[in-house]
């Protein structure tokens, strides 16, 4: 085992990737409990295939991803978040419309330029190599910026998650979190989506939350749970990934499979004998 | 002044008048609950003294240094809220939240308003359980807490024994006349005339303009409301 760590941080791409991904995972949990309990769960989805729409046009067009997809998936959750709310408009299908649209041009771009290669399966897939120096500083900016945020505004954000009209009433502008939460689920999609993949991020921001909520009776102890469980699955797919050479996205949801089942059985376990 | 007045109000969505042209006046210390069928403004009239709706005409000020945001709101419950996990004590303390500002923690007196009004309720039992895992009517006493926790003066509720069995119904009845005797103001949106009548001090039925507003032993002299009783009778 201890050899197995060894030879795992004398790689710097895995050291880097553990550093972002970490930090994504508890910002993705913290964000995913608000999200879930809002039943806002399928933004994060469609966010992150925007997002991949949007990578595929910054590498066609030779310019920085993250530059790029970071204003493009923001806008993108302004948009979903709109959309969501009104009740005219079927949420979750305008939501899917988009998500699809936003898939079959990054996927179309991607072709018509570079050819569908390595890199698409790594947009799509994650990649454990994807990170450079000059993005685990940024990764680490943007992360930073998300964990304040939700810290500073973290009973605010309670209080709207809760009860939206009660928040409102009582001077919450909570259309303003609203949007300050899915400000940041953006944020976190997009300087993830490298590492766990277009396809697979969004288990970073569902998963925790709800493993967390089969065991938990307390939103502090969801949050806490949430934050815990991340980035203990994150880190252990990491390691599974690199001792079985699987994918790395897809061993972190893996892990996160195997802990949900746990948590699921436990919250079972213990409504089934008695309430302790 | 009235604590609440409400001067040619007129309310709608898009092109549709809900609320047209009320004006009444709420004195501090009133009762008031407003009745009305399905569709006859009553939750939109709610909307604009909560200020979440604004007036396309008309106005409604608040007089006795009443505030926008010292309001104590009991909205309906929502989905969400129903399997939602927070301990009891999280729910109550964040009806404080108007009294924070920008400050992100509360304080301790907070706290201690939070303690008192749980022991008002007598729900200091349930401070550690999970909202979710509560009765309807338990749930209601801890978001009358958290309401409580928002204000001293008045308390807006929205058909708060909606799904209620008649014990609970007529205990959280007790309970709300109880508040209103120390002094809370109510104005409470309901469905159920009889009770409404029964427990209140005065009663503004609306069908998008006023029908009636007075004293409830007036109201069932009123043409209005044997129109709607007879009608319950026959129904």
């Amino acid at each position: 085992m201890g050899e197995l760590f060894r030879e795992l941080f004398s790689y710097s791409f895995i050291s880097r990737a553990l550093i972002v991904g970490i930090l994504v995972a508890l910002c993705a949990a913290l964000l995913g409990v608000s999200l879930v309990l809002k039943r806002y769960s399928m933004i994060g989805d469609g966010l992150s295939h925007v997002g991949f729409g949007a990578l595929s046009v910054a590498m066609a067009m030779n310019v920085a991803p993250l530059a790029v997809s970071v204003p493009v998936v923001v806008i993108a959750a302004f948009l979903l978040l709109r959309i969501s709310e009104s009740s005219k408009i079927k949420g979750d299908a305008a939501i899917a419309l988009i998500a699809s649209s936003a898939l079959a041009i990054g996927v179309i771009v991607t072709s018509l330029t570079t050819g569908m290669n390595t890199d698409v399966y790594g947009y799509m897939f994650g990649s454990i190599l994807a990170m450079s120096g000059g993005d685990v500083v940024l990764s680490v900016a943007l992360s930073a910026v998300v964990l304040l945020l939700f810290v500073c505004f973290y009973n605010k954000i309670f209080a709207v998650t809760f009860d939206e009209a009660f928040a409102q009433a009582t001077g919450t502008n909570a259309k303003l979190y609203n949007m300050l939460i899915a400000f940041l689920t953006a944020i976190t999609i997009v300087v993830g989506m490298r590492i766990m993949g277009a396809m697979l991020i969004s288990s970073l921001i569902i998963f925790p939350a709800l493993t967390s909520m089969r065991v938990c009776r307390s939103f502090k102890g969801v949050v806490v749970t949430s934050a815990a469980v991340s980035v203990v699955c994150f880190f252990a797919g990491i390691v599974g990934s690199f001792a079985f050479s699987t994918p790395a996205g897809a061993s972190v949801v893996v892990a996160n499979i195997a802990v949900f089942a746990c948590f699921w059985l436990a919250g079972l376990a213990r409504s089934r004998f008695g309430k302790a | 002044m009235a604590l609440i007045s409400c001067k040619n109000v007129t309310m709608g969505y898009e092109n549709q008048l809900a609320v047209e042209d009320v004006s009444f006046d709420i004195e501090d210390g009133d009762y008031v609950c407003i009745v009305g069928e399905n569709g006859s403004g009553k939750s939109t009239l709610l909307k604009g003294l909560l200020g979440l709706l604004k007036p396309r005409a008309g106005e409604i000020a608040f007089g006795d240094g009443l505030k926008q945001n010292m309001i104590g709101y009991l909205p309906q419950q929502t989905i969400v809220q129903r399997d939602f996990p927070a301990s009891v004590w999280e729910v109550v303390l964040s009806g404080c939240l108007n009294r924070r500002g920008m400050r992100p923690f509360y304080s301790p007196a907070e706290r201690r308003i939070a303690s008192a009004n749980i022991e008002k309720l007598s729900i200091g039992g349930l401070v550690k359980k999970s909202y979710r895992d509560l009765s309807g009517g338990q749930q209601q006493r801890v978001l009358l807490a958290r309401a409580l926790c928002a204000t001293e003066k008045l308390l807006l509720l929205d058909e708060p024994v909606t799904g209620l069995d008649p014990v609970v119904t007529s205990e959280l009845y007790a309970l709300i006349r109880q508040l209103n005797r120390e002094g809370v103001t109510i104005v409470m949106v309901s469905h159920d005339i009889n009770c409404s009548v029964h427990y209140a001090g005065k009663i503004l039925h609306m069908d998008t303009g006023v029908l009636f507003y007075g004293p409830s032993e007036k109201y069932l002299e009123s043409d209005v409301c044997r129109r709607l009783l007879g009608g319950d009778a026959h129904g």
